[in-house]
């Protein structure tokens, strides 16, 4: 046991001295909440768009008053002609052109039939289709008080609730994205790196020379990260509070015993990577490429698992992130308890031991030979 | 009365796969001895010590490290023994001192022993104003020393040194063997490989190993002297060319 504290102690000297490494465990998390939170975002803002008013009448002013009004858009250009509005979507001046037809007023009000016309830049489907609706829903609400005047005989109206999410809040979905990857990234990457360093450094061979078990040498190498990563989880915890206005509904303790169970799991991921590659770099390669980018697509944080092809919806049911992606969500977003993820935690717990046990044996046998 | 003998290898053979490694090796090593292990890259001097040192099971044949059977009492060899590699082994970003607590530490030495141990080497060494500075920032023959010493911190009866002179200059090399031989008047067995034959002369016996088999064993003086020629240099050459094998 004193032998597991020097090797423990030996470990946290490695990366205190290493400021490159300090900096990645502890920037990474606090750069990627602040980059998700404030820099990078789905919602659409001020986006450029371009007026064709043929008809300059009454209702064209006022719908244009109206839009300017949103903080979705920005009217930078006011065209006169069609001519030019192929012109302006070239230069990538803007996003979006409305064009009011000559007889705008005369129209609605005798035939009661009128249409704009929305030309949007959809090489970004998401956007084009996000500034249609903003646009559709402002027309709306115009036309809306205009039947204020001859109301119709009857509406349907849906009545929308969006719950678990009301405000629409992007932070509520990638929180505990970054949670899994950040986890991911610090146990898997920065263990396998630290364990191939040994071997690269020919440390190893002493350490097994040594009368200290494989075993020994394997998990003691783990436990500052397993330290770290709970550290950063709180730190994320804390920001997303803080910074990002995003609470934990759920049970504060169950959501960090998750936390802990993830990240096991990925160490053991990171010494089963050591265990197979040669060099540092092969493990920092293998990490990135068979770890972090399948958690970033695959894990439901980027894309929705339910659109994917089957294949690949099996592909994400193998990854430990996407589980617990999942259970985090359930528990900080939602707020539910331990009855509404126990399937979740029993399989990353089944995928946790699975791990667990083939990286030692392998670590183990990889000596013995 | 029987010599006292640190190391027994009888009819010792390690294969992987259709590949003898190590074929059929038999030898003894007495106590206090330096005992040198010659042989090209590939020869099979690598798998041995992997075998003595309890790192690798055998494929058949018998040795006894310390009076230990390297089979069953694998556990209780490596307490006994030190070991340094051609890579020295040093943690270049702990200072010298922690490398020693570090290494003291794993072979259970006790905090006070250590300390004691760590200002003797550091006297010795002429090291007593490096004490806190990274093994990062000492020229090349200083770690090699130092990574010597540390393998003896725990005084260890036998100590299996694995080509410890790679890479270093022959000025350095020649006080490295300074302090083997000195290890080797203070009681300390030692078994070391190497493929620099001048370092055979400081061998009380040498083995020559060729393609996983001894070719010769004795003296460097007797081997000479069978081989009818002036230097190891060239007892080892002439046996080194029967090899079937390339170089791995």
């Amino acid at each position: 046991m004193k032998q597991f504290w020097i090797f423990v102690k030996k470990e946290w000297l490695h990366i205190l001295r290493d400021r490159r490494t300090l900096l990645i465990l502890f920037g990474m998390p606090i750069a990627q909440i602040l980059i998700f939170g404030f820099a990078l975002s789905n919602e659409v803002k001020n986006s450029k768009i371009a007026i064709l008013d043929h008809a300059g009448d009454d209702i064209s002013h006022k719908l244009i008053e109206r839009i300017e009004a949103s903080k979705y858009f920005e009217i930078t250009k006011v065209l006169s002609s069609d001519s030019e509005i192929d012109a302006v979507f070239k230069q990538g001046a803007i996003r979006l052109a409305i064009v009011f037809p000559a007889n705008l007023s005369a129209d609605l009000y005798h035939q009661n039939d009128v249409q704009l016309q929305l030309i949007s830049d959809a090489s970004d489907p998401n956007v084009g289709t996000t500034l249609v609706n903003y646009m559709s829903s402002i027309i709306n609400d115009y036309q809306n008080e205009l039947i204020g005047f001859n109301k119709l005989p009857f509406t349907i109206k849906a009545e929308v609730r969006m719950i678990y999410n009301p405000q629409l809040k992007a932070a509520y979905n990638f929180v505990p994205g970054v949670m899994a990857m950040v986890l991911l990234l610090i146990c898997s990457l920065m263990t396998s790196i630290a364990i191939v360093r040994e071997k690269e450094m020919g440390t190893m061979e002493v350490l097994l020379v040594s009368p200290l078990k494989p075993t020994l040498v394997i998990i003691s190498k783990t436990i500052p990260y397993l330290v770290l990563s709970f550290i950063n989880i709180c730190s994320i915890l804390l920001l997303s509070y803080f910074v990002l206005d995003v609470p934990v509904k759920g049970n504060l303790f169950l959501l960090l015993a998750e936390g802990i169970l993830f990240i096991i799991a990925s160490l053991s991921l990171g010494m089963f990577v050591s265990s197979i590659a040669a060099t540092q770099t092969a493990a920092m390669f293998g990490t990135l490429v068979g770890l972090f980018m399948p958690t970033l697509m695959f894990s439901g944080f980027m894309f929705p698992v339910d659109n994917m092809p089957i294949p690949l919806q099996w592909l994400s049911n193998i990854l430990p992130s996407k589980w617990f992606f999942n259970i985090v969500k359930a528990i900080m977003i939602k707020g539910l308890g331990f009855s509404a993820i126990w399937k979740e935690t029993l399989i990353l717990f089944g995928m946790t031991c699975t791990l667990f046990i083939i990286s030692i044996r392998k670590f183990d046998k990889r000596l013995a030979l | 009365m029987p010599e006292n003998y640190l190391i027994e290898v009888h009819n010792l053979t390690k294969r992987f796969a259709a590949f003898t490694a190590v074929d059929n090796i038999s030898f003894n090593v007495k106590q206090g001895e330096i005992f040198g292990f010659l042989g090209a890259n590939g020869a099979g001097k690598t798998t041995a010590i992997k075998m003595l040192s309890g790192l690798l099971n055998p494929t058949s044949g018998d040795a006894k490290v310390i009076g230990f059977d390297v089979k069953t009492q694998a556990e209780k060899i490596k307490k006994n023994i030190g070991y340094m590699s051609q890579r020295f082994s040093l943690y270049e970003d702990l200072t010298v001192f922690e490398n020693m607590r570090f290494y003291g530490g794993i072979y259970g030495l006790r905090t006070i022993e250590i300390n004691t141990k760590a200002d003797e080497i550091l006297t010795v060494l002429n090291l007593v104003n490096e004490r806190n500075v990274l093994v990062k920032s000492l020229p090349l023959g200083w770690k090699q020393k130092l990574a010597f010493s540390i393998s003896i911190l725990h005084n260890p009866p036998l100590v299996f040194l694995d080509e410890p002179t790679g890479g270093v200059d022959p000025i350095t090399r020649r006080e490295f063997w300074e302090l083997i031989m000195e290890a080797a008047n203070r009681g300390t067995t030692l078994f070391v490989t190497t493929h620099y034959m001048d370092e055979a002369e400081y061998c009380n016996r040498v083995t020559i190993m060729v393609d996983g088999k001894i070719e010769a064993l004795g003296t460097p003086l007797e081997l000479r002297q069978q081989m009818g020629a002036s230097s190891m240099e060239a007892v080892f050459l002439s046996l080194a060319r029967k090899s079937s094998r390339r170089e791995l």
